[in-house]
């Protein structure tokens, strides 16, 4: 495999061209799927161009917007967090966690106290070099009694952070946890000067300065000339305008006044899509659509009556209609496919009437009736696909009368008050992550009031499991559980759907967010 | 002189009273809404530690009247405070919108008043002629579609087929005079499109209003020419309804935006009132609010006094 190794290096780095990359893998009688590099690069251009000003048009962006890496919550936020900064870690396209402003990072076999090898000589916008004391202040940022920062449940298992020398951080956890080093890639951790007060001049070491900044209208950035990182940042300068309508971001596409726009109007991007200079790119990522009961609320803490209205929901027909669909189907479990541990072997659970009636003639419930509360806010098309469920769930004789409420303030009058409503999650780059954030009882989310106690003691195993095949199997029956108990009823997982001029181009596009994991701008480049 | 004097003063004093009940109204309205700026801000990641402290940060743990008097006492002295979301001094942020969205208004201003007087006189003098019936037609169809409408229209029109005219705004303190009229150019047409209508039916009503007196009569029988008739005896006695419909979609033209600044993304003070209402930054929206109310009050205002200044029946009478 060294072989390949080094000639997948010598194509990344250009000194052969993709041809001579393809007999050369034959001759070591491997076939050219079996690269990563060939297959990521597939109807792109391979040669990352330097140059050229890119334009953005996004929605998520708003004026009240601060770059606080506490307050990040939005797109634009996101977006303009990673052109500014770097984290320790990066998860790469592949899902992986790879080095960032961490050169390498090591685990004690417990996985609970964790070393990090800084980057050296790696400088900050204002020329002052990155060390540990820094790391110390952006992470500290998030803990403490008085931080406010959506991070800080995330770096509540930090027990203790200290710097051994200039360069090296030592993170000891309350119990092990596997896939720590992911959580330092958050968008919430990026490595900012100790000391900072004021966020909103974006001072980091990433690709990118901050020339101009408007919040929720306009921010420019230019290159930074003295960027570490080697084959990013490959655009002169950046201007994302914060685009709230659908159409007019669409129509600024098609009129070529910006390159790039997020979240495309599923309902007319077939349109956009016969344009020959725009090309669509979707991943699936890791978002998906709930409705969420919850389970000690009757009637839903009847299992069976839960399982009725799992088995009455068509699935297939949600993503054809509501997602127009660009999306997938979900199986009552927020583990997407492209995550590690997802378990194939589960049975994918389908739209049957006798099997709903079936439970709901056990279930002892017959004549119930159920409200569903929803709202846009909840997600894109959340009203039609209430009242779609409520058509198909009316042919296996249950009754859902859907609520509309209002978008304002529905996480806080609605989401964990009602006890049927539809929420959103974007998701979350590990199973552990993901599951601790809103499926173990204790936690602060859990919107279906779940508990299981198999599934808190699992889910304390496998995070400090460093045997992948151990950890597999836990996760495995930890879906099952999910799945078949727990009162969350995940019909579909939504793309992002992201329009591109046809002079854009990149490699591989992750899914975990839209835009490339928000960090499009340092990844892809001009054609 | 003295009566205008009298009612300047009265009104300002009456003015004040309003502002402050707005400013009232909207602190009211704002707290009744569910939520406040931790939890819309912090989103799904409020945890009850986190909002705890960030409300002690921004204050929002002290009673509502407490709050109300800060701000009221800060505004008097000129002083519009701090964004809670972004902790941006809120004159500087406002300053940069109120200039993007006045230099809107002046120049729909510009260009619809003076062409809504002429065709309003037109339709008027051709009364009941193919033109009137045209200009009518037209501008009421003009006003009967809503204003998103007519903005796509415009855009599929100008700036997606044709390409003549951006489809979306981009002001910068950099840009020439003439660069920043190319860019507004459609959010202006359109707003001019759906504000004409109103000022040139007044125009051409109030003056066939006149034309009816029998003073126009006495004109007719001496034998003046009609044209004359109308542009120096009839237009100048109807200018009062005129002058109040004018001034009410001035108004309008700076307060009532907000959807065609959405349409083509224009950063003006409306975007900025929406966002921070959505967000519960509360006194952001106090300070917009304070300043439509201010434009409404102002503008009103103005128009009492042009339309008692051209009706001297009203400047003289007790």
């Amino acid at each position: 495999m060294s072989d390949l190794k080094q000639l997948e290096f010598l194509l990344e780095s250009n000194k052969i061209s993709r041809r001579e990359f393809i007999t050369r893998v034959s001759a070591l009688g491997l076939t050219a799927v079996a690269s990563p590099f060939l297959l990521s690069g597939l109807g792109h251009a391979a040669t990352p161009q330097k140059g050229g000003r890119l334009k953005m048009g996004l929605l998520g962006g708003s004026t009240t917007d601060s770059l606080d890496p506490a307050a990040l919550t939005d797109t634009v936020q996101l977006n303009i967090n990673w052109q500014t900064r770097n984290a320790l870690v990066e998860v790469d396209a592949n899902g992986q966690p790879v080095p960032e402003l961490a050169e390498s990072w090591e685990a004690t076999p417990d996985a609970a106290q964790w070393t990090f090898n800084l980057r050296r000589g790696v400088e900050f916008h204002n020329g002052k070099t990155m060390d540990a004391e820094d790391v110390l202040f952006s992470l500290n940022h998030h803990r403490g009694e008085k931080s406010k920062s959506g991070g800080k449940t995330l770096l509540k298992q930090i027990k203790e952070i200290k710097k051994t020398d200039k360069n090296t951080v030592v993170i000891t956890l309350d119990g092990g946890n596997a896939d720590f080093p992911f959580i330092l890639s958050d968008y919430h951790f990026p490595i900012v000067p100790n000391g900072t007060t004021d966020f909103e001049d974006g001072m980091g070491t990433g690709g990118y300065i901050i020339s101009k900044n408007k919040p929720g209208v306009r921010i420019i950035t230019k290159k930074n000339p003295n960027y570490w990182k080697s084959g990013r940042a490959h655009f002169d300068e950046i201007e994302t305008l914060c685009i709230s309508d659908a159409n007019a971001r669409s129509t600024a596409l098609a009129t070529g006044k910006v390159d790039v726009i997020n979240r495309c109007d599923l309902k007319t991007v077939h349109l956009l899509e016969k344009s020959p200079k725009i090309q669509i790119i979707r991943t699936t990522g890791t978002m998906h659509y709930t409705f969420a009961m919850m389970t000690d609320v009757a009637p839903f803490n009847n299992r069976d009556f839960r399982l009725a209205l799992k088995y009455a929901i068509d699935r297939e027909e949600m993503v054809k209609k509501v997602l127009s669909g660009y999306g997938a189907v979900g199986n009552d479990h927020p583990i997407t496919p492209s995550m590690q541990f997802f378990d194939k072997s589960q049975h994918q659970r389908a739209y049957d009437i006798d099997k709903a009636k079936f439970h709901l003639e056990k279930s002892g419930l017959k004549n119930e009736s159920v409200k569903l509360h929803v709202a846009e806010a909840a997600f894109n098309g959340a009203v039609d696909a209430g009242i779609l469920y409520k058509e198909q769930a009316k042919k296996a004789g249950i009754n859902i009368d859907v609520v509309r409420e209002p978008d304002d303030g529905y996480w806080k009058a609605v989401w964990m008050k009602k006890p049927f409503c539809a929420v959103y999650w974007s998701g979350r780059p590990t199973v552990d992550w993901m599951y601790s954030l809103t499926y173990e009882s204790t936690t602060k989310w859990n919107d279906t009031h779940w508990k299981n106690n198999r599934f808190d003691t699992l889910l304390l195993e496998a995070r400090s499991e460093l045997d992948t095949a151990k950890r597999a199997a836990m996760y495995a029956e930890m879906q099952r559980l999910v799945s078949d108990d727990c009162g969350q009823i995940i019909p579909m997982f939504a793309d992002h759907v992201m329009g591109a001029s046809k002079k854009i181009a990149f490699d591989k596009v992750s899914g975990v967010r839209e835009l490339d994991d928000a960090r499009n701008a340092e990844r892809w480049w001009f054609s | 002189m003295n009566k205008i004097l009298n009612m300047v003063l009265k009104r300002l004093g009456l003015g004040l009273l309003t502002l402050v009940i707005v400013s009232m109204l909207i602190f009211i309205g704002v707290e009744a809404l569910p939520g406040d700026i931790t939890e819309a801000i912090l989103g799904q990641q409020a945890t009850e530690e986190t909002v705890a402290a960030f409300r002690k940060e921004l204050n929002l743990d002290l009673p509502a009247h407490v709050r109300y008097s800060q701000w009221l006492y800060g505004i008097v002295q000129g002083d519009f405070g701090m964004s809670l979301a972004n902790k941006q001094p809120i004159g500087e942020m406002i300053g940069w919108r109120l200039s993007n969205t006045l230099f809107l208004a002046v120049t729909a201003a510009c260009i619809c008043v003076p062409l809504s007087l002429i065709l309003g006189i037109l339709s008027a003098l051709y009364r009941n002629t193919p033109f009137d019936r045209i200009v009518s037609m037209t501008s009421l169809s003009a006003i009967s579609f809503p204003e998103f409408f007519v903005a796509y229209i415009l855009i599929a029109l100008l700036s997606v087929q044709f390409n003549i005219f951006p489809s979306m705004v981009t002001l910068d303190e950099d840009m020439s005079f003439f660069q920043k009229i190319y860019e507004v150019f459609l959010p202006c047409l359109t707003l001019s499109i759906v504000v004409m209508a109103h000022m040139m039916r007044m125009t051409r009503a109030a003056i066939i209003n006149v034309l009816s007196s029998p003073y126009i009569e006495m004109a007719l029988l001496k034998g003046i020419d009609r044209r004359r008739i109308i542009v120096e005896h009839a237009f100048p006695n109807s200018l009062s309804p005129v002058i109040n419909v004018i001034v009410l979609n001035l108004a309008y033209l700076i307060v009532g935006v907000v959807v065609v600044e959405v349409v083509f993304v224009y950063p003006g003070l409306g975007q900025l009132m929406v966002d921070s209402v959505a967000k519960r930054d509360l006194p952001v929206v106090q300070s917009c609010g304070i300043i439509f109310a201010t434009t409404y009050i102002f503008l009103n205002l103005t128009a009492d006094i042009l339309s008692r200044i051209s009706n001297p029946r009203l400047l003289y009478s007790n």
